[in-house]
């Protein structure tokens, strides 16, 4: 089956004044139809770049370097700008991060919607309106018709992405790229958000790449996860595989990093030592190897590719020559255990 | 709505009020308005006949409700110069004033706006560099050195245009004359236009053009280029209306002080305005022209204030209906 979209090798450069900075390196996946791709990582690891890019939307000087972006199997980057403006909103929909900044002030929602869809779709103004008043329906606002010509100051932050979500869909997207749908609201809000954007993806058999940095709400929603570490990928596999049993060491503390209810009060969160390098300071070699505990010669020297693990891929070489070198770790609270550096409870010692 | 209409209507009527009282208390304070008026040999019985006469033995309060009340019917009295009515007199220069105003307000528009636009939307560009530096010179050159500039070009140079007064004029109605009917009256136009409303012009430019900047990067024009609208609809459709707000503002002030301070470009081209009008009235201190024209100026700026607070209103929804989300 062709992927809806399937991502090649792709690279990103910013050219700067002080040189050429590579956002994103040799990235490659796929998003079968239907399905939902999680993308974590740390602030700057690229998540969102990878989004913009995908929807030809990199703020400039940025741009695709490098390697393909397909969508049903047909290539996507270096189209003309009027053939990939209509690619957006009609074939690939995104859903920013800030509801609340996301529409704009001065026109009614209702206008915004209808815009939108005579954009995309040839149909008399009424129908597109019916059209637009089914979209809040289906979003779950209340009193939707006369809510069409509401201003976006008039709705709370939970329903404004509802009405973003709308706005996303209106044109039945193939693919709708969820750049941290949640960020911005309120915690109550946000599982209402994610499970109305995973219902009505499903309903639509709409494929979903969903940004964010919230493991939680990747494990609720996404089939498969990808991680990304200072532009480069660090891990794919399946959402039950990179939570339960990581296959490259970052993941691994990442998920170490992640509190839950079940933990010891008293005992500090796991956390990785030092910083993600930034754009113009990448070590060489695998990104990560200065604050691996695992990293050995070969991780300075050389670039890991990814190689296969059980339901993905890992860029590490401890899964070079078939079976993972990796201690057994079972889930992430072991893996702190085993050694990933715990900080101290330094309050204490200052107190 | 209404009250808010109604809450401006009473506000701009209570900062009349005290501008009325600035031009009145003019009178008292520069010079007695009865040495200005006689002469030498007249006797003191005679000016304190005159003083009665005029009402100026009344008390203060009496003598600003009279004011203000002549004010309202504009009987602002008569000029000590010209001996003329001071109503007569500004009505006969207030309409080449208005005209020129006018002009020079819709040039400033009508090309600063799409400059501005042009210069936000493509920002590197040849021209967009052409226009900033074009508007670097409109900001920092003194209007008259532009004026001067212009009559050297295009009048003593190319003889193209006329380089003083209004040309031929048309009565309409009472009293206004003008310019627009006439093929000389509409050449004179236009070097004075040009020169009042350059600055005006360029600062539009830049200030639609910073505007423009902002708003591009905001999130709901990205979100509105991921939705697909064309770049039409995002740029003058989303962008360029919530530029307006400050546009607005500043356009409605600046058009207060093109019809306040064509004082210089009017001595430049002779123009038969009130700024003339103004100045000789300030080399003669003439007082009741002088409070004319104050509380004329001081009556403009407030009714242009009114309108952008309404066109405020009618562009944002949020100044409507106020903040409370659902």
């Amino acid at each position: 089956m062709t992927p809806t979209l399937s991502v090649k090798n792709l690279r990103v450069e910013i050219p700067t004044r002080r040189g050429t900075l590579v956002a994103i390196d040799d990235l490659s996946f796929d998003i079968a139809p239907g399905e939902v791709l999680g993308m974590v990582g740390e602030s700057g690891a690229g998540k969102s770049i990878t989004g913009s890019a995908i929807i030809g939307l990199l703020e400039p000087p940025g741009h695709v370097a490098a390697g393909e972006i397909s969508l049903q199997g047909e290539r996507i980057d270096g189209l003309p700008p009027d053939a990939m403006r209509r690619i957006r909103g009609r074939r690939i929909g995104m859903i920013f991060q800030d509801p609340l900044t996301s529409l704009n002030p001065l026109y009614r929602i209702g206008d915004q919607l209808i815009e939108t869809i005579l954009t995309h779709e040839n149909m008399s103004h009424a129908a597109a309106r019916a059209k637009a008043r089914q979209l809040l329906e289906e979003v779950g606002i209340p009193a939707a018709g006369e809510r069409l010509s509401s201003y976006p100051h008039q709705f709370s932050g939970g329903m404004r992405q509802r009405v973003v979500i709308a706005l996303a869909l209106a044109a039945d997207p193939d693919l709708v790229i969820a750049d941290e749908p949640t960020t911005a609201l309120d915690v109550s809000v946000q599982a209402q958000i994610i499970a109305l954007l995973k219902r009505l993806c499903e309903d639509r058999g709409t494929s979903v790449l969903l940004i964010t940095h919230d493991m939680g709400v990747i494990a609720e929603t996404a089939d498969r996860v990808c991680v990304l570490y200072a532009g480069r990928m660090a891990e794919i596999g399946s959402v039950q595989d990179v939570v339960k049993r990581p296959q490259h060491p970052y993941t691994v503390g990442l998920m170490a990093a992640i509190p839950s209810l079940t933990m010891d009060p008293h005992e500090s969160l796991a956390q990785i030592p030092g910083s993600m390098p930034r754009l113009g300071a990448i070590p060489s070699g695998c990104a990560f190897n200065p604050r691996c505990q695992f990293a050995f010669e070969r991780c300075s020297a050389e670039r890991p590719e990814p190689y296969p693990t059980t339901s993905g891929r890992a860029a590490c070489f401890l899964h070079d020559t078939g079976g993972s070198k990796l201690p057994p770790v079972e889930n992430a609270r072991r893996a702190e255990k085993a050694g990933i550096a715990v900080k101290g409870r330094t309050e204490d010692t200052v107190s | 709505m209404l009250a808010f209409t109604i809450r401006r209507l009473f506000q701009a009527a209570g900062v009349l009020l005290v501008v009325a009282l600035f031009s009145f208390v003019m009178f008292r304070f520069v010079g007695d308005p009865i040495n200005q008026m006689v002469g030498v040999d007249t006797s003191p019985a005679e000016r304190a006949q005159l003083r009665q006469d005029l009402g100026l033995n009344d008390q203060i309060i009496v003598q600003f409700a009279r004011f203000v009340g002549n004010a309202v019917q504009f009987n602002f009295g008569i000029s000590y110069q010209m001996k003329q009515p001071v109503a007569q007199l500004i009505a006969s220069r207030f309409p080449a004033t208005a005209e020129l105003s006018l002009v020079s307000a819709l040039f400033a528009l009508l090309i600063g706006v799409p400059m501005g636009v042009y210069t936000g939307l493509y920002r590197d560009t040849l021209l967009s560099r052409l226009f900033m530096a074009i508007s670097l010179a409109g900001i920092s050159l003194p209007t008259f050195l532009i004026g001067i500039l212009l009559i050297f070009v295009f009048s003593v140079h190319l003889g193209w245009l006329p380089s003083f007064g209004r040309g031929d004029t048309v009565q309409i109605g009472g009293f206004w004359t003008t310019g627009f009917l006439t093929k000389s009256g509409l050449l004179s136009l236009i070097l004075p236009s040009i020169t009042l409303g350059l600055f005006q012009m360029t600062l539009i430019m830049r200030l639609v053009r910073g505007e423009m900047l902002e708003v591009l990067r905001t999130d709901f024009i990205k979100f509105a280029r991921a939705r697909g609208l064309s770049r039409r609809a995002i740029n003058f459709g989303h962008a360029l209306k919530n530029t307006l707000i400050p546009v607005i503002t500043i356009t409605g002030l600046q058009l207060g002080s093109i019809i306040a301070f064509a004082i210089i470009t009017e001595t430049v081209f002779q123009w038969p305005g009130m700024g003339l009008l103004f100045l000789q009235a300030v080399q003669n201190v003439d007082i009741p022209i002088m409070a004319a024209y104050l509380l004329l100026i001081a009556f403009l700026f407030t009714v242009i204030n009114f309108i952008v607070d309404l066109l405020y209103v009618a562009v944002d929804p949020r100044i409507r209906l106020g903040g409370s989300p659902a």
